[in-house]
């Protein structure tokens, strides 16, 4: 047996009113990928902060054993000198500054207090070639792409000498092929020694990398699964992280009768808010009917989202045409409130940043888009709003303490149902779901899909908005494929197949470009 | 289970009254805290103690830091919204030069003169809110360009002298008394009531949380973010407005001088008061204790014959403290 690198024993953290950790125990070795897996709010993420010193030791119980010593580490600083380094979901870098500089930020490179550019670039550069980043280490971070920017944060852990590496959630933003080659990239590393921890929720590559695969519920671990003893397949992670078998992962739907067409979109086109020649949406034909779930397919940059948002009272593009008909009457929607007062809600893909206020608690941000259903001549009736909050909070099952809770402190999937119970309480009869389960576990993710059949069995229309090939095939009766904007391939439930979809992509890329 | 609870809640107008007094105290316990500590510093001093505690120098008090809380109400409201004024000084200026030549220069009679004053506050308010809305120009240039404009016209419009008035009607909104209560404390708590109305109460004040909060999703729910920042810098306007002409009644005259900085000090009872510069969080309640710390302390200051000059330095001082003091209570309930 390989010697153990790291090992967290017993450890305990409470946060007032939670435990968040309860005696997790965790054992790494030298030189392996280890998967950490578990729903949204399992304690994943407090679990490596404890490990990187953001909660300083002494406010957890338990020990942190690294390289056969006890460690108890104040800071961030204090684990980083020992080669720990962490890589938050959400990326921190600095988008004015230059690779190189982000690089070495906080580890500058020259003498006492100067710095040596030639040094660091020259080092940035060897590094960058290290991950596989073709790109200068002179050029700006905001003028590349989030994948390339993930590489960066990789190149930068590098530069610190890093021997054990955490990735946190590290291909939730990234597209396909972005991501198999950060996989790969850990798997070389691992030939080269270096031990890595990796949070996801994405369970195909966490069965793809990882060697061991640590399974947290509800703030305790729960088991280790060895990938050379014992079989891994999704559903037995799974298994593990729900606590229970979950057979089918997508709720069946009563067999239900289709209404009229609700809504119809003709020849829509739209241009770039920006660069007003570029046509981002191309004679786009769509409808939805009454108790439908219509889905819309394609890889990200087909031009999803900026389809539903100019629908949603043009709050994207210009130079918008085309037809859109609600209820068979042709509607001209020119702002937000319009789109709402006309039974349209679009359930953004960006909950954090156009959907949730997060320093505001739930109720308040259930009652924001219908803010007239609680109030009076203006004046908001908070017993009534109070009241909402906690009828929405129980339908949809959203774990919180109360509804005076501010939304910033729940996890993803419950801050995507205070999302859903905004634009419930909007009353719409079309909703468009953009991305409904992004970077949410696949319990809350059950709970949403059981939420939106709810929503077409009382005789509303869904637009579901999804990268996730397995999820619009279980759960759309239709399903639009979109690419370069354009409208390439309408199938039924009952001919589509990934296959069918990725091919209609693939024969249709090569006519547009 | 913690949501069968939530739904017996009972609500009466007692317990009710109760639960917002303990919340209240809760939020704002560390500058309360050192409110009382001031206050009671001064009362048992012996330099301070025979006059602090006397009615006339609790009124005192209050008509002095008056006119600062009208600005203060504006000011919290547009640093909600993530943004700032830094007009309300020069404002105060203009309003009062205006509505004192109203009465001394153009013989109008004393309802209007005042009701110009304010209206001054209105435009130059709306403008702002205007530029503010329609552009992406940050606040602080479109305030701090306001801020010359107004300062400005009233200097051209006084020759940089002040417009004097002298009829005794002219000193009641600034100097008179209701009953026992000199009146710009009367107008204090009607504008108290006003903005806590505004903010606690209606849809417009839960927009501008929303606006401060994150922008982006309020425009996303519906809400005319552009409308809610018109409204606000307008209501800024007002206020500053109306303390133009309750100084300028209190002075006997409009003068261009009159509240140089004044901004500066309605920012520091807002920020005191637990305001967050960052835009979305904030509560009246808070600035109102922010402004008695500064009214306290102005006052226990001169009573205590501390030369001028060095007012200043103890006033900083107290701001920092008591912003710190918040600070260290904030970060301890977020561990």
């Amino acid at each position: 047996m390989a010697k153990i690198l790291l090992e967290m024993k017993n450890i305990t953290k409470t946060f007032p009113g939670v435990k968040a950790l309860d005696n997790v125990n965790l054992k790494v070795e030298e030189g392996e990928i280890h998967a950490l897996v578990g729903e949204n709010g399992a304690g994943k993420s407090t679990l490596m902060n404890v490990l990187s010193g953001i909660y300083p030791y002494g406010s957890y119980e338990g020990d942190i054993i690294y390289d056969g010593e006890v460690c108890k580490f104040n800071k961030i600083k204090d684990s980083e000198e020992k080669g720990i380094v962490i890589i938050h979901q959400e990326l921190a870098l600095i988008p004015y500054m230059t690779i190189g500089e982000n690089m070495f930020l906080g580890n500058e490179r020259g003498p006492k207090f100067a710095l040596d550019w030639n040094e660091t670039y020259g080092k940035a550069d060897e590094l960058l070639k290290t991950v596989g980043l073709k790109e200068s280490s002179r050029t700006l971070v905001k003028d590349i792409g989030v994948g390339k920017q993930q590489l960066v944060e990789i190149a930068k852990a590098l530069a610190k000498k890093v021997r054990l590496l955490i990735l946190d959630e590290p291909t939730s933003s990234l597209n396909e092929s972005d991501s198999q080659a950060l996989l790969d990239l850990l798997l070389q590393f691992k030939k080269e020694g270096m031990t890595s921890i990796i949070i996801s929720h994405k369970l195909n590559e966490v069965s793809y990398v990882a060697d061991k695969i640590t399974v947290i519920r509800d703030g305790s671990t729960i088991e280790t699964l060895d990938k050379k003893t014992d079989e891994i397949t999704e559903d037995r992670i799974i298994k593990g992280m729900v606590g229970r078998d979950l057979t089918d992962r997508f709720p069946k739907r009563e067999s239900q009768k289709l209404g009229e067409v609700l809504m119809e979109v003709k020849n829509w086109t739209v241009y770039h808010p920006l660069y007003t020649e570029r046509k981002v949406v191309d004679n786009v034909n769509l409808n939805v009917r009454r108790g439908e779930v219509v889905g819309i397919s394609g890889l990200m940059g087909a031009g999803r989202t900026e389809l539903a948002m100019s629908i949603f009272g043009r709050s994207y593009g210009s130079n918008i045409s085309g037809q859109l008909l609600i209820g068979g009457k042709e509607v001209h929607l020119h702002n937000v409130r319009e789109a709402i007062k006309n039974k349209l809600a679009y359930v953004t893909e960006d909950r954090k940043g156009n959907g949730l206020i997060l320093s505001n608690p739930i109720k308040i941000n259930t009652t924001m888009a219908n803010l007239d259903a609680v109030s009076s001549h203006t004046v908001i009736d908070k017993d009534k709003e109070y009241g909402v909050a906690v009828e929405y909070k129980e339908k949809l099952k959203t774990k919180c303490p109360t509804v005076e809770q501010n939304v910033g402190n729940l996890s993803g999937g419950n801050q995507q149902k205070v999302l859903l119970a905004k634009w419930m309480f909007a009353d719409p009869d079309i909703l468009i779901l953009d991305e409904p389960t992004r970077g949410i576990d696949v319990g809350a993710k059950y709970e949403i899909y059981c939420i939106i059949n709810q929503l077409v069995s009382e005789g509303k229309s869904v637009i579901m908005i999804s990268s996730e090939l397995p999820e619009v095939l279980g759960m759309c009766d239709r399903i639009y494929v979109m690419n370069e904007g354009q409208i390439v391939g309408e199938l039924d439930r009952s001919e589509a197949t990934q296959e069918v979809i990725m091919s209609y992509i693939l024969k249709s890329s090569g006519k547009g470009a | 289970m913690a949501s069968g609870k939530e739904n017996e809640k009972q609500v009466t107008a007692g317990s009710r009254f109760v639960k917002a007094a303990k919340i209240y105290g809760k939020e704002n316990l560390g500058i309360i805290l050192a409110l009382l500590v001031l206050c009671i510093f001064l009362a048992v001093n012996p330099l301070t103690s025979s006059s602090f505690l006397t009615q006339k120098n609790v009124f005192n008090v209050l008509r002095q830091i008056s006119t600062n809380l009208y600005l203060a109400c504006g000011m919290t409201m547009v640093i909600i919204l993530g943004g700032i004024d830094l007009s309300v000084g020069s404002i105060i200026a203009l309003s009062g030069c205006v509505a004192a030549g109203c009465v001394s220069r153009y013989g109008l009679p004393l309802p209007v003169a005042l009701l110009c004053g304010v209206l001054i506050g209105l435009i130059v308010g709306m403008f702002n809110g205007w530029v503010i809305a329609k552009t992406t120009i940050p606040p602080f240039i479109v305030t701090l360009a306001t801020m010359n404009i107004a300062k400005g016209l009233a200097y051209v419009y006084t020759g940089g002298s002040p417009v004097r008035v002298v009829t005794k009607e002219w000193q009641f909104v600034g100097a008179g008394y209701i009953g026992p209560v000199p009146t710009p404390v009367c107008i204090l708590a009607l504008v108290l009531i006003i903005t806590a109305i505004i903010m606690n109460k209606t849809k417009l004040g839960r927009h501008m949380y929303a606006v401060g909060g994150n922008a982006q999703a309020a425009e996303f729910s519906g809400i005319s973010v552009a409308r809610v920042k018109f409204l606000v810098h307008t209501y800024s306007g007002i206020m500053a407005g109306l303390a133009g002409i309750v100084l300028a009644s209190r002075m006997y005259s409009g003068q261009p001088t009159a509240g140089d900085g004044a901004e500066m000090d309605a920012i520091a009872a807002v920020v005191v008061g637990g305001t967050s510069m960052a835009g979305g969080s904030g509560k009246i309640g808070g600035t109102i204790i922010g402004g008695l710390i500064i009214g306290v302390l102005n006052n226990g200051l001169n009573l205590m014959n501390v030369n001028s000059f060095w007012q200043y330095v103890v006033k900083g001082c107290v701001i920092l403290l008591a912003v710190y003091l918040d600070y260290i209570r904030n970060k301890k309930s977020k561990l």
